[in-house]
């Protein structure tokens, strides 16, 4: 089966309405940047649920589908570089799942490892839990969190072969991996598509199976939140 | 009183040989430029790294490579990359032996506050929930009053929780507390600060035994 498609237009054709989307990145780092621009030029899909540990900054990234008011439902655990978002949730119009980063990252590990939902001790005793069943194991308080699985993942890596191989890179791996596994379909976009055997097979972190869609994305802007420097 | 470097150089004290670490944005970070001579301890970014170093020379930024506060940083000698599941698994575990981070409110059975004041600020939890749920030792890095003048350290928290029962010891600009047995056991003094100051800026229960001793900065 060919996996290789032409660019982020083509990689997109399916993504309709009301679908589930989880979209990789921390931040701005490591998120699928040439697929959000090509949803946000089609304004007619909305209503989209998208999981994502960010909701990007007003201009860029998942920002801009919030501009467009493309998206209905956020399911993230940090929210606060983004004016735009906090005024939708504040008034009402953006409906907000704040989940706990680890929990948000093992609910997509389960859901794409088969595991419906797991126990885990992070906001036990907070209105995180409330409505959740809890458990104690061993002297200690879990809650019982669902996992997760999207009609569409869409992923950013480093390097991708035609099987859809990936590699990532620094801290841009973060949600990637996880992410990837838990689609239905999984869309990745990598800066640099290599035939198969470029990769070494030691090296490779997400292993082609879940990725059925990869293009090269050309020109990444990768824009910095925090320029830090030392003198 | 202490600043906020004093109180990162105050929290450095508590560092130990061989430990993993996670140092929350704010206060927290400042603890890193004062690990003690002698100790290797080892930072973590919750975003996906071990072995946290300096902010890079202009030369050197890298989009891709970036803390947790989203902040550009560098690598050290024996870092390593992981993603998010990972990056919390270690933490869930308790393989990451201290969590230093900030808090709005703490009170005297351990409960933090730190993510949410209703209907004003709403920016999420990130990892602070996950940390505080796990980790061995938590030190909460804070001023013992808000702006307004009114305790931090109070007998119940009044903001929506970021943990319960997990608050062990608080460092302030004025004093070194710890959490025991639904109480604030007070340890040290800030230099120049008396315990009548200290008892003025707690709500919460505050126990004071033997001699309290000023704080070696």
């Amino acid at each position: 089966m060919k996996k290789v498609v032409k660019d982020a237009q083509e990689a997109i054709v399916g993504i309709e309405s009301n679908m589930t989307l989880m979209l990789g990145g921390f931040g701005l780092c490591g998120i699928p940047e040439k697929c959000i621009e090509a949803l946000s030029q089609k304004a007619d899909i909305s209503n989209l649920t998208c999981i994502s540990n960010n909701a990007g900054v007003d201009d860029f990234g998942l920002g801009m589908l919030l501009k467009n008011r493309q998206i209905k439902k956020m399911i993230s655990s940090y929210v606060g570089e983004n004016a735009e978002f906090e005024r939708q949730m504040l008034s009402g119009e953006l409906e907000v799942e704040l989940t706990p980063q680890g929990t948000l990252a093992e609910k997509c590990r389960a859901g794409g490892a088969g595991i419906p939902a797991f126990y885990t001790p992070a906001g036990y005793g907070t209105e995180i839990a409330e409505g959740k069943e809890t458990r104690k194991y061993n002297g200690k308080d879990y809650i019982l969190e669902e996992s997760l699985v999207s009609d569409f993942s869409i992923v950013k890596a480093w390097k991708g072969d035609k099987k859809g191989n990936l590699v990532f890179k620094a801290t841009a791996r973060n949600f990637n991996p996880v992410m990837a596994m838990a689609g239905k379909i999984t869309i990745a976009e990598v800066e640099h598509l290599v035939e198969p055997g470029e990769l070494d097979p030691n090296e490779i972190h997400t292993p082609g199976i879940f990725v059925h869609r990869i293009f090269e994305g050309k020109n990444y802007e990768k824009r910095i939140e925090q320029r830090t420097i030392s003198e | 009183m202490l600043d906020k470097h004093g109180i990162a150089k105050r929290i450095a004290q508590e560092l130990e040989d061989g430990w993993y670490v996670n140092l929350g944005i704010g206060i927290p970070t400042l603890v890193a430029n004062y690990i003690p001579n002698g100790i290797d301890v080892t930072l973590q970014s919750e975003n996906g790294l071990l072995g946290m170093g300096p902010f890079p020379k202009d030369s050197e930024v890298d989009a891709d490579l970036i803390n947790a506060g989203k902040q550009t940083i560098t690598t050290m000698p024996g870092s390593v990359f992981f993603d998010s599941s990972d990056s919390f698994a270690m933490i869930r575990a308790g393989k990451v032996q201290l969590t230093v981070l900030g808090a709005m409110e703490v009170d005297q059975s351990g409960d933090i506050a730190n993510w949410k004041i209703p209907g004003k600020m709403v920016k999420g939890m990130g990892g602070a929930m996950d940390l505080v749920a796990s980790a061995e030792n938590i030190i909460v890095a804070m001023m013992h009053t808000n702006r307004a003048g009114e305790s931090k350290l109070l007998k119940k928290c009044t903001l929506p929780l970021t943990g319960v029962n997990c608050v062990k010891k608080i460092i302030t600009n004025l004093a070194a507390l710890d959490v025991i047995d639904g109480k604030f056991i007070l340890k040290e003094r800030a230099p120049g600060i008396s315990i009548d100051e200290i008892k003025d800026a707690t709500e919460g229960e505050l126990v004071i035994e033997g001699d309290i001793p000023e704080m070696k900065i």
